[in-house]
């Protein structure tokens, strides 16, 4: 938005706005209105229908928290390449697929030395490693084919480069590990629930949540505190002054990558742990959520990734019941992804630097 | 939108390695992708297609070439130019690099079982490679670096031609591969000829060519490529300036008799090329014209496609029981609406967030339909069946061939109006705002009102193509409306040339026709699609018939 922010107070503010804004700024007002109403009368009418007891929300609340957790690690992934390329990398959530696959073979041969079922909390960090090691390696490769060659132009050809990964990751994950959905092995005691304030939790939920927290926190750390993470920021802020004062900008690009795809790894192992079964299509609609989560943040913000993806797993996993089970629809859950894609949509055209981004909005997104 | 607009001076420079390292890494490079080939299973799956009958299967042709395009690389040092004893030498160490590189392979799946994890690492795919040698025996372990290093010479030598002999080699093999590869197509259109009392027992096997006809077909390419080269050298320039021209007439009589003479099958397949390329001609308003990436773009078909059904469904869920004539400008018309109703909100949307948002609203779109909460209206994931068939003059469009021409007349018309818009004044306008936005307001362009018309004008086509779809299967499904299909559209501009019309019908026949005419290979299709959009951004980023700003563009750089 191009005017001058003033005042609620100041007289003639409300004809000043009339005077400056077109009718597709009235347009994109009544959109926010309406869909501020319906989202209001879905609330009244969820909490008034009383369906679904407040045991049952907080359930729901704690399953929000893990895919949120997850969606914060895809999120990441975006957030960090967008932050030093000004570029989707729309293949994100295909290398979290592989990653999770890694993993999954990872388990397998623990497995057959019967180390995960006697010794979880060994086998867990070995299976993540795998899982980061396959992540970090195939994000390498699409930086490789599908940015470095296009770093100096600006042009669509990264993002349909991007595409076109995606799409011979999927086929060709396909074609090597089978159509047929992969569950991962049983992890010892960590398959069983546990009683939670009263509350029956299974445990790869907290599990992968806690798991999360640690790699988010070392993530930060690194990007916050470590020499690396310092010549991260000075190339995401000025790619050119970066390479003037000497910081090889390809080695951070690269790094940058092959992290993001480290933690597209971490979430695929995590999201296995907690969902069982995994498939070679599964990358696509979380990676289109780790996007949300990311632009629901702020793109470019780490902390804005764990933030958007815990609340975009809130609104996901309580929306359902909340606000859709209001209108009396059938079958709700099945609209559970229109909210994600919903939000995703109303946050890119009403506020694209997201809840904590401030920069961007003018700057060519 | 445009490719070499720099933003930054920071440039990538590749390192370079010793002669003899770069080799090696090219021929390693070639023997992963051919293991990668082998171990995605088409290797096994191609192997069962004779392009020369008895003799050459597809896969070994997949295989030879990359080999010979390892030493075809290798031949030729840092300048690009092959020279003397080095097209032998790298091309044989590439070659042998690549053929050891699939030996291991052969080696590691014969002495453990990978299937658990690769479900193609098959004793069939071990067979295959062991190209009729006994399994397991050395004679199948050593061959296959031999070949590799014989054919990695071969590209070498290749390297070393002078261009106009290689340009000849390349035309004859294209000759046999498409020959063979289409084996189905041209018998079926042999059989059609009157006169000449079945010849094609002669020219086809069962299987694909037979190795006479293979040779003379590679003779009679190179020969016609060697007598072309003569004769636009002996004309003048002008002249040949109209040969894109004369080539896009003889595309369009083909495309005119296609049905004609040739199978229902055949038709059925030009039918969707032709309905790809109504969404094309959409799509490449918004994104060939004005710049904007749209991946929802499969809504607007689905708008069409579902108001065609309502309107002209006999079954349960029909609103209304019209002719499709009736339905069908109903359809543009409300594929438009929503169009519009689309591009409102993400008009300030750029790039590749547009491309998020836009591929949001499709999904959106896609999940409501599929919805137990509209299915009363909708049918869910039942979706809507018995649509009539169109009717002319009291004749019902039926066979395939009918309602290709049905497609084809309504692409032809849209064909024209995208033209006409292309040279208008708004069509400049959206060129000019997708070069750069900015610059073309102050130009006295209103970004808004363009970019809503290209959204409108696009959503529009896609309604037809919707509609036409709908008539043409005679139900609709929620499953025919995923994302794929936008991904399609896009390949197809990509591929074809963003901007460019006669583009949109070259890369429906390459993206849309092939794939289906190889149905057998209907799993690789996607990941063809996948490899074919990343090696055009490398390669041909203009397409394969460059718009004609885009030729001038490049031309002054």
């Amino acid at each position: 938005m191009s005017e001058v922010p003033r005042s609620a107070t100041e007289p003639g503010a409300f004809s000043e706005w009339l005077r400056r804004s077109t009718w597709v700024d009235h347009v994109l007002l009544a959109i926010r209105i309406s869909v501020a109403a319906l989202v209001l009368v879905g609330l009244a009418g969820g909490l008034t229908a009383g369906t679904y007891s407040a045991a049952d929300f907080v359930s729901f609340t704690m399953f929000g928290l893990t895919i949120g957790s997850i969606y914060a690690l895809i999120a990441l992934g975006y957030t960090m390449v967008y932050g030093i390329l000004r570029m989707i990398n729309f293949a994100h959530g295909d290398v979290m697929m592989i990653g999770s696959f890694a993993g999954l073979f990872a388990a397998g041969a623990l497995n057959d030395a019967g180390l995960v079922n006697a010794l979880p909390l060994l086998a867990l960090p070995l299976v993540l490693a795998a899982g980061m090691a396959g992540g970090a390696a195939m994000s390498l490769i699409i930086e490789r084919i599908a940015y470095r060659p296009f770093l100096h132009v600006r042009s669509l050809a990264p993002l349909i480069c991007a595409i076109g990964m995606s799409f011979v990751l999927q086929y060709a994950a396909r074609g090597l590990f089978g159509t047929r959905n992969r569950a991962y092995p049983g992890f010892g005691w960590m398959e069983g629930t546990v009683s939670l304030f009263g509350l029956i939790v299974p445990i790869p939920q907290i599990v992968a949540f806690i798991a999360a927290l640690i790699v988010l926190a070392g993530l930060l750390a690194l990007v916050k505190l470590s020499p690396l993470g310092k010549a991260m920021r000075a190339v995401a802020e000025d790619r050119d002054a970066a390479a003037l004062v000497g910081i090889n900008v390809g080695a951070v690009i690269v790094a940058t990558f092959a992290i993001g795809g480290a933690m597209a790894g971490v979430a695929g192992v995590l999201y296995a742990l907690v969902f069982k079964q995994i498939t070679v299509f599964m990358g696509f609609a979380l990676g289109v959520k780790g996007f949300a989560a990311a632009i629901l943040g702020g793109i470019g913000n780490l902390g804005g990734a764990l933030l958007g993806g815990l609340v975009l797993g809130l609104a996901e996993a309580l929306g359902p019941a909340l606000v859709l089970e209001g209108f009396g629809l059938p079958a709700p859950y099945q609209l559970k992804d229109v909210i994600g894609y919903g939000m995703l949509v109303m946050i890119l055209i009403f506020r694209p630097q997201g809840l904590l981004g401030e920069r961007l909005a003018s700057k060519r997104a | 939108m445009s490719f070499n607009a720099v933003t930054s001076s920071f440039k990538v420079t590749r390192r370079r390695r010793a002669p003899l390292a770069e080799t090696l890494q090219v021929g390693a490079l070639a023997g992963f992708a051919a293991i990668g080939f082998a171990l995605i299973g088409a290797y096994v799956a191609m192997d069962k297609r004779h392009v020369v009958e008895d003799t050459l299967t597809l896969s070994q042709i997949a295989f030879a070439l990359m080999a010979i395009a390892a030493g075809y690389v290798a031949g030729r040092d840092r300048q690009g130019r092959p020279s003397g004893t080095r097209v032998v030498v790298h091309g044989a160490v590439a070659g042998l690099m690549a053929g050891l590189c699939v030996s291991a392979l052969l080696l590691l799946m014969g002495s453990i079982s990978l299937r658990a994890t690769l479900v193609a690492a098959s004793p069939m795919l071990i067979k295959a490679l062991s190209l009729g040698a006994p399994i397991g025996s050395l004679q199948a372990l050593v061959q296959l670096p031999a070949l590799g290093a014989l054919l990695g010479v071969i590209g070498g030598l290749f390297a070393a031609m002078p261009s106009r002999y290689r340009r000849a080699l390349t035309y004859g093999f294209a000759a046999v591969l498409i020959a063979g590869l289409f084996r189905d197509v041209f018998v079926s259109v042999l059989e059609n000829l009157p006169d000449l009392n079945g010849p094609d027992w002669e020219v086809f096997g069962p299987g694909g060519l037979n190795r006479g006809a293979a040779l003379v077909l590679l003779v009679a390419g190179g020969l016609f490529c060697l007598l072309r080269d003569r004769w636009n050298a002996r004309i003048d320039p002008a002249r040949r300036a109209r040969s894109s021209k004369a080539g896009l007439v003889l595309l369009l009589v083909g495309v005119l008799v296609l049905p004609l003479v040739t199978n229902d099958f055949v038709a059925q397949v030009a039918m969707l090329v032709a309905l790809y390329m109504l969404m094309g001609m959409g799509l490449n308003i918004e994104l060939g014209l004005a710049g904007l990436v749209d991946l929802g773009f499969v809504a607007f078909f689905a708008v069409g496609a579902y108001t065609v059904a309502l309107m002209c469904s006999s079954g349960p869920l029909a609103v209304a029981d019209v002719s499709f004539w009736v339905a069908l400008p109903v359809a543009v018309v409300l594929a438009a609406g929503a169009g519009m109703l689309f591009g409102l909100p993400v008009l300030r949307v750029r790039g590749d967030y547009l491309a998020m948002a836009t591929l949001g609203l499709g999904e959106i779109i896609r999940v409501l339909v599929l919805s137990d909460a509209l299915a009363p209206y909708l049918g869910g994931s039942q979706g809507i069946i018995e649509i009539d068939h169109p009717r002319i003059f009291g004749i019902s469009l039926q066979s395939p061939a009918a309602l290709y021409y049905l497609a084809l007349a309504l692409a032809g018309v849209v064909a024209f109006i995208s033209w006409r818009l292309q040279h208008a004044r708004i069509g400049r306008a959206w060129l000019a705002m997708r070069e750069d936005e900015d610059v073309a307001q102050a130009l006295g362009i209103d970004p808004v009102a363009s970019k809503l018309l290209a959204y409108t004008i696009g959503a529009a086509f896609a309604g037809a193509a919707g509609a036409v779809f709908a008539a043409l299967v005679g139900s609709v499904y929620p499953h025919s409306f995923q994302l794929l299909v936008s991904i399609n559209v896009l390949a197809i501009l990509v591929i074809g040339g963003l901007g460019s019309l006669p583009g949109v019908l070259v890369g429906a026949i390459v993206l849309i026709g092939l794939p289906e005419l190889l149905r057998e290979f209907g799993e690789f299709r996607y990941l063809f699609y996948g490899i074919a959009l990343v090696a055009m951004m490398h390669v041909r980023a203009e397409g394969l018939w460059p718009a004609t700003t885009q030729t001038k563009e490049n031309a002054r750089a």
